[in-house]
This record gives C-alpha cells, sequence and structure tokens, in this order.
C-alpha cells in the first residue's frame, strides 16, 4: 500500500483528486492549495475535509452564533469559568464546585440506525464533559419523533430508547429527564439530542490544549477501527489507491462498558494530576483531536500514526486519521510523569499507546510508515475554516400561516365537552405518559437524584455534606418555532427556565442544540438567523448565558425541512436539594394557587393540534421580565418553604397540569374557574387549555397561606387561589366545579394506555 | 465493624453501597477486584452494575476476577456477603448461591419501584424485618429473570433458600418470583433488587404517600451489624 506523502504531493501537483465526493466545494479545495502552496496528500485532504464540514467547523451558523458571545452583561459573566468554545461550558456553582454541561445532536446516526446512534450520542456527550475534568453525574434526552401511527416509527422509538438505555444504564449515569414529541415533521429526520451534566472540583479543570514543547501526545481507550468513517465508501474507493476493506459503516458502535472504564481512568489521572491537556475524540477522530489540540496550544506537534493502536491493521492513513470509533481520549503528558499516567492505565486495563509530542514548529506533522503523509498549519484545520454567509429569505408561506389563527376554531362551553377534550389532551400522545420509555432508564444510580421524570426538571446532589446541588431541564415547542422562530426559541428559553424555577433552583447557565432543515435552503437559514437572535435576545433580557451547544442542519428530507427546533437546556443552582420542591401534591387540604394571567392563547397549542389538528397563528406572547421575576419569587417562596408542589403550566395548559399534579401521587383536587374567568376575561375552554406563559400552579399548606399571598403580593405578580387538593386513594378525583369531574384513575389510565398502545 | 464493597470493572452502584454502609452505622472499605485482600472486613457487598460490560454472561467474567477466591473462602467460612443486581448473578456464577439469570422476559431493561415479600428473616442480611413483610426497594436490570431447574427450586423452597419473593408485579419473569436466595448456611444472599437505593430520606423509592421517602434498604445493613457484633 503506498501513502501520499507531502513529497508526492509537492513531485505530482496535477494529481486528480476526489475533494468534490469528500464534500468540499471548489473553492474549498482551492484554498487548501493556497493555504498548503501545494496540492494536499490524501492524508491532508482527509482531515480538511472532516474539519471544514458542516458538523465540524460550523461554517453556515458561525456568523450568527457569535451574538451569544456579543449580547453579555457584566452579570452573565459573574459564574462563568469556561465559555463556547470548548468542550463544554463550565460554571461555578458555589463551595468550591463547578458544573460543566452541554447538548448535541445524535440526529442522523440515530434514524439509519436508531440504537447504535442513539447511544453513540449519549457516549460523545459524556466524553466531552469528562474532558473538562469532570465526573458525569447525569444524561438527558430530547427525543422528536414522526407520527405514532406511521409503522416506521416504532422501529426509530425502540431503537433509540433502547440504545439510550443500554449505553446510559450500562455507564451508570442517572438518566433524569428529557423530552419526547412525536410530530410527521420529523418522519425521516427523527431527533435524538443527548446532554450530559458534569461535576467538578474548581482545581480539577482541564482543557483541550497541547502546551509545553517535548510533552507526549497520548491516545488511550478502545483501538481505532473501521466505524464510523464518513464517507468511508469514497475514501476506500480507488482514488486514493487503497487496498484495504471497502465501504465500512458509517455508523459507529458503543462500547459502554469501555466508556465507564475510561470514566473512571480519567478520573484518576485527574487527581493523580497527570495530565495537561486532554480531549476527546469524536467527530473526525484523530484529525479532530490533533488539530484542534495544537491549535489551541503552542501550536506545534508530532504524531507518529504508525503507533495507533488498530483492530484492524489492513486501515489506510486516510481511515486511521478520520475514523470515528467510539470510547478514545487524546491526553497531553508530561515526559516525568508518562510512567505514572502509564500505571493507572494499565490499573484499569486501558490500552495506551504514546504517539509523539508537542514541538515548536507551528506545524501537525505526522508521519506513518516512515513517510511524511501530514504537514500543515493546525490552526488552519481547526479554526480558520470557511465562514458563509449564506442567502437567507423569508419563508413565502408564512403570512398565511400567521393569518391563520386558532382563536376563531370553536371553543366549546359545556362541561361534558370539556370533559372529552381534556381527556383527549391527557391521552394525546404528546401529552401521555411517557412511563414506558421511562422505566427504561436508571435514575437511581450515584444515590444523588434527588428529582427526575415526571418532575418538571431533573435535580442532583453535588455535595454530601451541604446538599449544594443543580436543577436541568431542556425545552423547545417547534410548533411554536414554525409559526415565528424568532419566538420560539425565546418561549423554548422561557419555559426551560420556568421549569427550572419551580423546583426551587436559580437558573444559571444555558446550552443549547440548535436543529434545522438544509441550510442552502434560504427560508430555512432565515429561520435559524431568527431562532439565534431570539435566543441570544433572551439570553441577554434574563441575564443567563449561553456556555456552549451544538448545530444541527440538514434535518430535512427532499424539500420538507423539519420544524425549527432550538432545544433549550437551562441549568440552574439550589443551595441545598432537601428544600427542592417536586411538580406535584402529596397532601390532601393544601390550597392550590395560579400564578400569572391567562389570555386567549391557542395558536401552536396542544389543544389546537389535539382537538383540531391546526397548526396556525401566532405563538403566545412572552414576557422575559415577568419570567425572571416568577423564578425570583418561586425561590424565595422555596427557601421559606412556602409551597409544597409547583408544576409549570407550558403544552396542554392548565388542563394538562391539573391532570400530572393529580395523577402522580393520585390525591385529588376540587378547582374553581370562575376567578379565573372573572379576572382575565376569558372562557371555561381558555382557563383549561390557553398555554399563556409565565404561569405556574402551586399547592401551599393552609398554615402558610398568609405569608405566600403575602410574598405574590409584595412582588406584584399576579396570584388566585383556584382550588384545594383533596383526598388519595380509589375514590380521589378532578373536580372542575359545575363542569365536570374525573376519577384520577380514569386520569392515569388513558394517559398511561397511549404509548403502550403504538410501541408495546 | 467495616464491611468492603468490591468494585469491579464496570461496577456502578459500588459508592451507593458505600454510603449504605456508612449511613447504616458502619465503617465502609473500598475493595479492588484484581487485589487478593480482603483487608480484614467482617462482611462484604458484591455491588451492582455491569461488570464487564455484562460480556459472555451477567457476573461470568467478575466470579473470575483475583479477589473472588478469597471471597468464596471467606463466604464457605460464614462471612455475611451481599450480593445486589450484578452481585447476586456473580453470586450465582460463583456458585455460592443457587440459580442463574437471564434476560428479562419483557426483553428489555426495567427500573421499578418493586414491592417484595421477606420470605425468610433469619439470614445474615434479613433480620430486621418480620417474616412476611412487605417492603419496598428500587429495582434495575436487564438480566434479573432467575431460573433454575425444577429440583432445584423445590429444594431452595424447602430449605428456606428463599429470601425474597416479588410481591404485585413479577417484573421480569423470575422462576416463582423469587427475588433472592440465599445459601444454605444464610450467610450468603443474593437479589436482584437494590437495597443500597432505599436508605437515605429523599433518594429512595417513592412510596405510598411521598416521593422518595422508601427507607426499607437499611436494614439489610442493621441486620448484618447486628449478626457481626452478636
Amino acid at each position: 500500500m503506498s501513502a501520499d506523502t507531502v513529497e508526492n504531493a509537492i513531485a505530482t501537483p496535477d494529481k486528480e483528486q476526489p475533494y468534490a465526493a469528500l464534500g468540499l466545494k471548489p473553492d474549498e479545495y482551492a484554498r487548501i492549495k493556497e493555504i498548503l502552496g501545494r496540492r494536499p496528500t490524501s492524508g491532508e485532504l482527509a482531515m480538511y475535509s472532516v474539519m471544514w464540514s458542516e458538523h465540524c467547523s460550523y461554517k453556515s451558523s458561525k456568523m450568527y452564533l457569535r451574538q451569544f458571545g456579543q449580547k453579555v452583561t457584566p452579570k452573565m459573566r459573574e459564574r462563568l469559568m469556561v465559555g463556547m468554545g470548548e468542550n463544554a461550558g463550565v460554571i461555578d456553582i458555589g463551595e468550591g464546585w463547578a458544573v460543566t454541561f452541554k447538548v448535541e445532536s445524535h440526529n442522523h446516526p440515530s434514524y439509519i440506525e436508531p440504537f447504535q446512534g442513539a447511544a453513540t450520542g449519549v457516549g460523545g456527550i459524556v466524553r466531552d464533559i469528562i474532558s473538562m475534568g469532570a465526573r458525569p453525574v447525569a444524561i438527558m434526552d430530547q427525543l422528536r419523533f414522526g407520527a405514532v401511527e406511521n409503522a416506521d416509527t416504532a422501529r426509530v422509538v425502540a431503537g433509540v430508547v433502547g440504545g439510550i438505555s443500554f449505553y446510559g444504564n450500562c455507564l451508570g449515569l442517572p438518566n433524569i429527564g428529557g423530552e419526547t414529541y412525536f410530530d410527521a415533521v420529523y418522519q425521516g429526520n427523527p431527533l435524538v439530542n443527548a446532554l450530559a451534566v458534569g461535576v467538578l472540583r474548581h482545581e480539577d479543570l482541564h482543557l483541550a490544549n497541547a502546551s509545553g514543547v517535548g510533552n507526549k501526545i497520548v491516545l488511550f481507550g478502545a483501538r481505532t477501527g473501521g466505524d464510523g468513517i464518513g464517507g468511508a465508501s469514497i475514501l476506500a474507493s480507488d482514488s486514493f489507491d487503497s487496498t484495504g476493506p471497502t465501504k465500512r459503516p458509517a455508523v459507529q458502535v458503543g462500547d459502554p462498558f469501555a466508556e465507564k472504564v475510561l470514566i473512571e481512568c480519567c478520573l484518576e489521572l485527574y487527581r493523580g494530576g497527570l495530565v495537561e491537556g486532554i480531549q476527546d475524540l469524536g467527530a473526525a477522530g484523530i484529525s479532530c483531536a490533533t488539530s484542534e489540540l495544537a491549535a489551541n496550544g503552542d501550536g506545534g506537534m508530532f504524531v507518529e500514526l504508525d503507533n495507533v493502536l488498530l483492530r484492524d491493521p489492513t486501515l489506510t492513513s486516510e481511515e486511521i486519521l478520520m475514523s470515528e470509533s467510539q470510547e478514545r481520549m487524546m491526553a497531553v503528558v508530561e515526559p516525568g510523569k508518562l510512567e505514572a499516567f502509564l500505571a493507572v492505565t494499565a490499573k484499569w486495563d486501558v490500552e495506551t499507546s504514546v504517539l509523539g509530542e508537542v514541538t515548536d514548529t507551528g506545524r501537525l506533522v505526522i508521519h506513518h510508515n516512515g513517510h511524511e503523509i501530514v504537514n500543515v498549519d493546525p490552526s488552519t484545520v481547526a479554526v480558520d475554516g470557511p465562514v458563509y454567509e449564506r442567502p437567507v429569505a423569508y419563508p413565502t408561506w408564512i403570512d398565511a400561516l400567521n393569518a391563520d389563527s386558532a382563536s376563531v376554531l370553536a371553543r366549546p362551553t359545556d362541561g361534558p365537552t370539556l370533559r372529552e377534550q381534556f381527556l383527549s389532551l391527557v391521552a394525546s400522545p404528546n401529552l401521555a405518559d411517557k412511563s414506558m420509555i421511562t422505566t427504561q432508564y436508571d435514575y437511581f444510580v450515584m444515590g444523588n437524584t434527588a428529582l427526575s421524570f415526571p418532575d418538571d426538571a431533573g435535580m442532583i446532589r453535588v455535595d454530601e455534606e451541604s446538599g449544594l446541588g443543580f436543577s436541568v431541564a431542556t425545552d423547545c415547542n417547534g410548533r411554536y418555532c414554525q409559526l415565528d422562530p424568532y419566538q420560539g426559541a425565546q418561549l423554548a428559553l422561557a419555559e426551560a427556565y420556568r421549569n427550572v424555577s419551580v423546583t426551587g433552583a436559580v437558573p444559571a447557565a444555558v446550552t443549547d442544540c440548535l436543529n434545522f432543515g438544509s441550510p442552502e435552503n434560504p427560508e430555512v437559514m432565515w429561520q435559524f438567523q431568527r431562532a439565534v437572535e431570539g435566543l441570544s435576545d433572551a439570553c441577554q433580557a434574563m441575564e443567563i448565558p449561553v456556555t456552549g451547544g451544538n448545530v444541527s442542519f440538514y434535518n430535512q428530507t427532499g424539500d420538507v425541512a423539519i420544524h425549527p427546533t432550538p432545544v433549550v437546556g437551562v441549568l440552574g443552582i439550589i443551595d441545598d436539594v432537601a428544600r427542592r420542591i417536586p411538580s406535584a401534591w402529596q397532601e390532601e387540604g393544601h390550597n392550590i394557587y395560579l400564578l400569572g394571567v391567562t389570555s386567549v392563547e391557542l395558536d401552536g397549542s396542544a389543544w389546537a393540534n389535539t382537538i383540531h389538528n391546526h397548526l396556525g397563528g401566532r405563538p403566545p406572547a412572552v414576557d422575559l421580565e415577568r419570567e425572571v421575576a416568577l423564578g425570583s419569587l418561586l425561590h424565595g417562596a422555596a427557601l421559606e418553604g412556602l409551597v409544597t408542589s409547583a408544576h409549570d403550566l407550558s403544552d396542554g395548559g392548565l388542563a394538562q397540569a391539573l391532570a400530572e399534579a393529580v395523577s402522580r401521587f393520585g390525591v385529588g383536587a376540587r378547582v374553581y374557574l370562575d376567578e379565573i374567568l372573572e379576572r382575565d376575561g376569558v372562557d371555561a375552554a381558555t382557563a383549561l387549555f390557553s398555554e399563556s406563559t409565565g404561569r405556574v400552579i402551586v399547592s401551599v399548606d393552609r398554615t402558610d397561606d398568609v405569608k405566600f399571598v403575602g410574598l405574590c403580593e409584595a412582588r406584584g405578580y399576579p396570584v388566585l387561589r383556584i382550588g384545594v387538593t383533596d383526598q388519595r386513594g380509589a375514590e380521589a378525583e378532578l373536580d372542575v366545579q359545575g363542569l365536570f369531574r374525573i376519577p384520577v384513575t380514569e386520569i392515569a389510565h388513558r394517559s398511561a394506555e397511549t404509548l403502550p398502545k403504538y410501541f408495546g | 465493624m467495616r464491611i468492603g464493597v468490591i468494585t469491579f470493572p464496570g461496577s456502578l452502584d459500588d459508592r451507593d453501597a458505600l454510603r449504605a454502609i456508612r449511613i447504616a452505622g458502619a465503617e465502609p472499605v473500598s475493595l479492588w477486584h484484581g487485589e487478593h485482600d480482603l483487608q480484614g472486613v467482617d462482611a462484604l457487598v458484591l455491588p451492582g452494575g455491569f461488570s464487564y460490560g455484562d460480556y459472555l454472561r451477567a457476573g461470568a467474567i467478575a466470579s473470575h476476577a483475583p479477589i473472588m477466591s478469597e471471597v468464596i473462602d471467606a463466604a464457605n467460612k460464614g462471612m455475611p456477603v451481599l450480593g445486589i443486581c450484578n452481585g447476586f448473578q456473580m453470586l450465582a456464577e460463583a456458585r455460592l448461591v443457587p440459580g442463574a439469570h437471564t434476560r428479562n422476559d419483557v426483553q428489555h431493561f426495567v427500573r421499578r419501584d418493586q414491592h417484595l415479600i421477606v420470605e425468610n428473616n433469619t439470614t445474615a442480611w434479613t433480620t430486621k424485618f418480620s417474616a412476611g413483610e412487605e417492603i419496598n426497594i428500587p429495582l434495575k436490570n436487564a438480566d434479573g429473570r432467575f431460573i433454575a431447574d425444577a429440583d432445584t427450586i423445590r429444594r431452595i423452597e424447602d430449605n428456606g433458600q428463599v429470601t425474597f419473593r416479588y410481591f404485585g408485579v413479577n417484573p421480569n419473569g423470575s422462576a416463582d418470583d423469587i427475588a433472592g436466595v440465599s445459601n444454605e448456611r444464610g450467610n450468603v444472599v443474593g437479589l436482584m433488587p437494590h437495597p443500597e437505593h432505599a436508605v437515605e430520606p429523599g433518594f429512595g423509592p417513592d412510596t405510598a404517600t411521598h416521593m422518595r421517602s422508601g427507607l426499607d434498604g437499611l436494614h439489610f445493613f442493621t441486620s448484618v451489624i447486628e449478626r457481626v457484633l452478636a
């Protein structure tokens, strides 16, 4: 096998290269030649092609993402230890502790091979967390599937849920929440996003850079194989003069056991102070890790590719450079600590090889079989990729869509019809009980899970002595974003913020996963532009920084893009998890209050979708200042222990919140809507099903009534007593007085039977 | 009173077992699979997890770990040993308790707050329970289906070696609803549910009235402390 060497590239300047098949445009190829002053070797071409891909370079999104760094206030920097651009952002949560978290997409692999795609999605995001020096402590998944009744949906659901269950459980990380939505727009493009959170002491923070000339570059973890090579069929074609195996699978295969051992091994290495810099191997494998480490450090690196331990000895140098084999890490190690480093990896039976060292040449030089096959300035690979200002066009269809409001749809006024619609919503796939999925996830492991699904946010204790912890929630309503991506993105942030606030935690940081259609479609690019503007404006208004995230484009089949789906994750801090607030009441005789006001906001709602199969109009108004005030009010109430439960009102409005609050612990409620109708000037259907923002229901022990109402009034936040919690047990019911009564068992049953009916 | 917890590659609930021992009032001691040293502990816990990724069979590879020769010796001499979930699978693979485990009948991982009946309260790990008591212990496993041939089942039923039985729901298709068994002597107990996850208010299973408030797991550890100190 003859590798294409630098010498050879100089000698044969006119050799035809398959740059187009590797996804590079003619002008990008020309730019590579200009940078190098010659044609690239096949290895260099492989590196540039993957690192300049949309996935790795953010070339279509970069110019917009800058806003997250620009729209900041001093308060947003207070807790920020590491911002965007690293493997994951890090925030200071006090007492010497820090938290790192990030959400990432694994959409395309999960459609092709749902089980492995979803499994390795978990594995990848967890390695980002380890790379920061943190112990991973929780995961969540944000899933969007096609229509429930479509036969292919069951295949994807079973595979994705099985993959997350397999990988996450075997890795020993509690799965504490997430989202599951069904909509036909995701039929050909399901979304599988994975979020992970890690904790670390401040002094354990690690960054991905290769500094210190003479320091060793060490690759450890699983062996490198032929799995996950993007465009493998191209690489293995004649163009690369390869005699190696052809048609390698493009989806990676996960080994959670290897990753679990890798976590423990890395943490022991950190404890021993044996690592100077570290980077996980994800997309673009060794190409990415070497070029990013070198570009972020002193700029030079020498690597001997022969030292890479291989699963398959027939791999070509290009394949080794591009392989996305899972469960691998690359560390920068001082020579004097190498022996101790190798002792730790040997203890954990983790295979390790020294690939090379940090140099001061400013070049990333890679040798294979005695030949120089790569000699590049690493920043041209990892940092200075192309940036595009894609054409943007206001969608031709959106004015008509916005004009088609749900407010003109028939709203029932009689009890029996309201009752029937209430139950239809409860049983609708997006609002139905997701236990069929979540009972396949372990939330007990590690013993620190204070809240998890179906609570509005997951919560983890960080410090067993003080009770310090964090709460995290993710949200996105793609239907709102289709109606208005600017407002939809803000609504996603507002909802996640509220979901964290209802647990008693104080929101502190944001991560996002921006799932969109093709950036080459100007109307999709408009949606993206508007969503990023909306989210960055909202973060600034709420004074909460985006610390990292991910962009996933090309989520479209043919001409039909998914709804814009900017998933927003918010992480909050709680001083003592013992003061956490659950999302459902557990006691009889507590008063139920509704915070916030209700208007006719049914456009894009679950009610419009379920009852009328309608999507049109304008999404609910969002008042960010009011959301912050609500969060502050809930935090105050939690500190004084004034509320026994708090539940966000969002999809399905008050109706769904009540359904969840009574069925969780089987404690019924008597509710009266009259005062809402009177104060807000709305009808009963609106009171039940509107999705107006800034609203929460809470339960309050009667002895705390005066204090609680006083707190709300002092803060000027609208509050109404709307009922009282009732008896538990077989006789428990939800009594919406004057309209309808439903046994709690019936609500729970209708909610629970939907998913098993389609996927059981 | 020192209780050891052995960490194998892929152990997941080892730190939780150490915490439970501390909460119960004993001194937890972390032990490593690759060493031949029990560090003089008075009792042992083989924790849950996916040792060696459950490759080959759940618990099969770990049951041949270096430290297992000391574990088997100690168990045969009467040291209290508790195998939880993957630890139960290891005990079965090492033939310290009867039976074996296979894939859940539902063919996927199951996590639930599981009700059990304490069938035998005379083992080293169950004296703080009453016979026939209903307890609530989190369950989470993929290969938790207890199986044994008919003669073995009859024998362990007759001997009182069935320590725990699933109540209400048999979550994985286990024979005779068996959730946990002991050796003949009663010092070695294995069960699929996780008592170490029902020891701390706020982090246990949901009870009939309150979230995450179940503490029934604590009695496993207080039982063995009483037994050893007796």
